[in-house]
C-alpha cells in the first residue's frame, strides 16, 4: 500500500523546472532510497513532501488523503518527519530540549496551563520528557542530554537530528544525507540504526550519496536526474541500469575498433 | 616581555591623547563662544591619574607579584560561589524578598521612587524578554504597549470614572490587542526589517497619542488620574467597607513589587514550558521549528501578545502612580532604554535582565553628582560593560533536566 505518494509533481521556479511530472510512492514498511547527481532535485522533493514548497502541479497524498497546501507543522503532526542536509539543530538548546521541541505537536497545554502549573501540565511535561529521553536513548545520544547542541561532536549532531525527528513517533521518516561527513565506521553504525528505525514500523525515505549505505540498507531505490525519474527498482536493478550509470558517469566514449 | 610593555604603554598614551581630543570640544567650548582649557585639563588629569593607578596594578598583577593578595580573594569568592550553589534556592529567594519588603522602610522617599521605577522597568524588560530574548524578534517599539496600557487606564478613569481594578485587566487586554495588531503584519519579516517595522509602530502610537486631541488631550496629556483604591474593612458603627486611596509612595512600591514578582514568576514558568521551548526553537531556526511541528505563525503572535500584556499592566500602574500621562513618557528613547537593559543584562536570562534594569536605572541616579558628565560616564560604563561581557551581565544558563548523578 502506498503510504506517502507523489503524483505527477511539477515544481517550477520561474522558467526553471526543478521537478517535472515526478511520481513515486513510499510503501508501508520499506526503506526507499532516493539517489541522483547533485542538483537533481532530491532536496526539492523533500521540501514538497514536508510542505515547504507548494508544487506548481500535481498532488501529494499521505494515507490516502491529500496534504497539498497544508502547513509544514500540520504535515509534521500527521506523521511525516525529516532531517536536514546541513544540520539544523536549535544550537543554543540542549539535546534534550531539542528533542522535546519535536513533541510540541503531541501536547496541547497552553499559556494558562504553563502559568498556573496545573497537575495535568506537569504530567504532560513529564510525558514529553520521557518520550524525548526514549528517542535520545534509541539513537544512542542519551549521554549528551544536557549538552548544548552546538557543542556535540559532528556525528552525534546528525544522530540527535534523527532522534529529534523520531521523538514525535512519526509514520514516515525522511533522511536527507544522514551519512554526509561520516567516517566508514560511523556510517555502518548509521546503516544499522536505519534498519532499527524500519523495524519500529516507520517507513524511511533516504537521500544519500554514499552508495554503500544506500545499496546496503534500501529495499527499493528511485533515481532522479534533472527533476525527472529515470529509474526505479531494487538495488541490483539500479546498479545495472544503463541510464543510472550514464547519469553518474556520463555517456560511454566512442568505441575503439 | 619588555617589548610587550612598550607596546602597552604606547597604546595607553595614544588612548589618553585621544581622550583629551574628545574631552576638549565637550568641556572646553562654552555655549557663549568662549574657549577654555583649564576645566578640560583638570578632568583629564583626574582620569589620567585614576587610570594610571589601575594600569600599574594591572601590570604588577599580570607579572604575578600580587598573588599574596589576589589568591585569598579568588579562593574565598570560589568558596562563596560553591556555597551559594549548594544552598537550596528558597533561602536566597526569601532573603531577597525580605530585603525588598523592608527596603522602603529603611530608606527614604527618593530611593523608594527610584525602586518603583526599577520594578516597573523589570515588568517592561521581562515583557521584551519574551519577544526579543525567547522568540528572537528584535522589537524597537516595546514602549508603545506601555503607553497603550497607561492611556487605557487614564482615559477610562478620567472620562468614565472606572476604577483601577477594572481597568487593570482592560489595560492588559488593550495592550494585547495592540500587540496582535502590530504582530500580525510583521510576522513575515525577520531581523532588520522587523526592527524597522516595530520602530515605526512605536512612533505611530506616540504620534496618535500626541495628535488625537479629542481622546488623549494631545501633548498636554491627561491630568487627574485617580490612584489605586482598595476596600478596607471598618469596624465603627457595625462592619462595613470604605475605600482607601493609596497615596503614599511606600504603598505604591508594594503594588509594583507584587506586579514585578508575579511577572517574574509568569515569565519563568512560560520559559520552562512547551511554549518557551517552541519560542526558543523559533529564535534558533524558524524553518526548522516549523518543520518540527511548531506553528510558528501562532507562536510568534503569542509572543507579541504576551510581551504586550506585561507592558500594559506595568503601564496601568505607571499611570496610577504618576496621576498624569503624556506622550512624552513613551518616546523612542524609552524603547531603546528597555532594549539596552535587556541586552546589557543578558538577552536570555531572567536574573540578568533584572540586574540590567537595576544597573541602567540606578547608575544615572548614582552619577547625578557628576552633573554634566553624568551621561558621559553612563555611556562609558555601558561601553565597558559590553566590551567585557558581550553576552550580558549574567549569561543564559541552560537548565539541567537530567537527575544529578551522585
Amino acid at each position: 500500500m502506498a503510504h506517502l505518494e507523489l503524483k505527477n509533481i511539477t515544481v517550477r521556479f520561474g522558467g526553471l523546472y526543478a521537478l517535472s511530472e515526478l511520481s513515486f510512492a513510499i510503501h508501508t514498511g520499506e526503506i526507499l532510497g532516493l539517489i541522483g547527481p547533485n542538483g537533481a532535485g532530491k532536496t526539492t522533493i523533500f521540501n514538497v513532501l514536508t510542505g515547504v514548497y507548494k508544487p506548481t502541479e500535481g498532488d501529494v497524498t499521505f494515507e490516502g488523503e491529500s496534504i497539498l497546501g497544508k502547513k509544514p507543522h500540520e504535515i509534521f503532526s500527521r506523521g511525516v518527519a525529516r532531517t536536514f542536509q546541513n544540520i539544523r539543530l536549535f544550537s543554543k538548546m540542549t539535546a534534550l530540549e531539542n528533542t522535546m521541541v519535536a513533541m510540541h505537536c503531541r501536547s496541547n497545554k497552553g499559556v494558562m496551563g504553563a502559568l498556573l502549573r496545573t497537575n495535568s501540565q506537569k504530567a504532560e511535561e513529564a510525558f514529553i520528557k520521557e518520550k524525548a529521553l526514549e528517542a535520545l536513548k534509541f539513537m544512542g545520544v542519551i549521554q549528551f542530554a544536557d549538552t548544548v547542541a552546538s557543542n556535540l561532536p559532528y556525528g552525534s549532531q546528525r544522530r540527535l537530528e534523527i532522534a529529534r525527528a523520531l521523538a514525535s513517533e512519526p509514520k514516515v521518516l525522511l533522511l536527507d544525507e544522514p551519512a554526509a561527513g561520516m567516517n566508514p565506521s560511523e556510517s555502518s553504525e548509521l546503516m544499522k540504526d536505519i534498519a532499527r528505525i524500519s523495524e519500529r514500523g516507520i517507513d524511511v525515505l533516504l537521500v544519500e550519496h554514499d552508495m554503500k549505505v544506500v545499496m546496503g540498507v534500501c529495499n527499493r531505490i528511485v533515481c532522479v536526474e534533472h527533476g525527472i525519474k529515470i529509474a526505479e527498482g531494487s538495488p541490483q536493478e539500479i546498479q545495472n541500469n544503463p541510464k543510472v550509470i550514464e547519469a553518474y558517469l556520463g555517456q560511454p566514449a566512442a568505441k575503439h575498433d | 616581555m619588555i617589548q610587550e610593555f612598550k607596546k602597552i604603554w604606547k597604546q595607553y598614551a595614544i588612548t589618553m591623547l585621544w581622550l583629551l581630543g574628545l574631552l576638549w570640544p565637550l568641556l572646553g567650548i562654552h555655549p557663549d563662544g568662549t574657549i577654555s582649557f583649564k576645566q578640560t585639563i583638570t578632568v583629564w588629569l583626574y582620569i589620567l591619574s585614576g587610570t594610571f593607578i589601575c594600569f600599574i596594578i594591572y601590570i604588577i598583577n599580570s607579572s604575578g607579584n600580587l598573588k599574596f593578595f589576589t589568591e585569598p580573594v579568588v579562593n574565598t569568592s570560589e568558596k562563596l560561589n560553591n556555597m551559594v550553589q549548594n544552598m537550596p534556592s528558597w533561602i536566597w529567594k526569601s532573603v531577597l524578598l525580605i530585603g525588598a519588603v523592608l527596603y522602603p522602610l529603611l530608606t527614604g522617599r527618593y530611593p523608594t521612587d527610584v525602586a518603583i521605577n526599577v520594578l516597573l522597568y523589570i515588568c517592561l524588560g521581562l515583557g521584551l524578554y519574551v519577544v526579543a530574548g525567547l522568540a528572537g524578534m528584535l522589537d524597537l517599539g516595546h514602549i508603545a504597549f506601555y503607553g497603550v496600557g497607561a492611556y487605557t487606564y487614564a482615559i477610562l478613569n478620567v472620562r468614565y470614572g472606572i476604577g483601577f481594578w477594572v481597568c487593570f485587566p482592560l489595560a492588559g487586554l488593550s495592550a494585547c490587542i495592540a500587540g496582535c495588531i502590530v504582530g500580525y503584519p510583521t510576522l513575515r519579516m525577520r531581523g532588520d526589517y522587523l526592527a524597522i517595522v516595530t520602530l515605526g509602530f512605536g512612533e505611530i502610537v506616540r504620534i496618535i497619542l500626541n495628535n488625537w486631541m479629542s481622546l488623549t488631550n494631545g501633548p498636554n496629556g491627561i491630568l487627574g488620574v485617580k490612584t489605586i483604591g482598595i476596600l478596607r474593612p471598618v469596624m465603627e458603627n457595625g462592619f462595613s467597607f470604605e475605600i482607601f486611596w493609596v497615596k503614599k509612595l511606600e504603598y505604591f512600591y508594594y503594588f509594583a513589587l507584587v506586579l514585578a514578582i508575579l511577572t517574574i514568576i509568569a515569565v519563568t514558568r512560560i520559559n520552562f514550558s512547551r511554549i518557551g521551548r517552541a519560542l526558543e526553537a523559533i529564535r534558533e531556526d524558524e524553518t526548522a521549528a516549523e518543520l518540527m511541528g511548531v506553528n510558528t505563525f501562532y507562536y510568534k503572535l503569542l509572543a507579541y501578545a504576551m510581551g504586550a500584556v506585561f507592558a500594559g499592566f506595568a503601564g496601568a500602574l505607571f499611570a496610577a502612580r504618576m496621576k498624569f500621562v503624556s506622550p512624552e513618557s513613551f518616546t523612542f528613547l524609552e524603547s531603546v532604554m528597555v532594549l539596552s537593559m535587556v541586552v546589557l543584562g543578558g538577552m536570555s536570562s531572567i536574573p540578568g535582565i533584572i540586574l540590567g534594569v537595576i544597573a541602567l536605572i540606578v547608575l544615572p541616579e548614582v552619577f547625578r553628582e557628576l552633573e554634566s558628565y553624568r551621561m558621559l560616564v553612563f555611556g562609558l560604563t555601558m561601553i565597558i560593560m559590553m566590551l567585557f561581557r558581550p553576552s550580558g551581565l549574567i549569561a543564559a544558563k541552560r537548565k539541567k533536566m537530567m537527575e544529578k548523578k551522585s
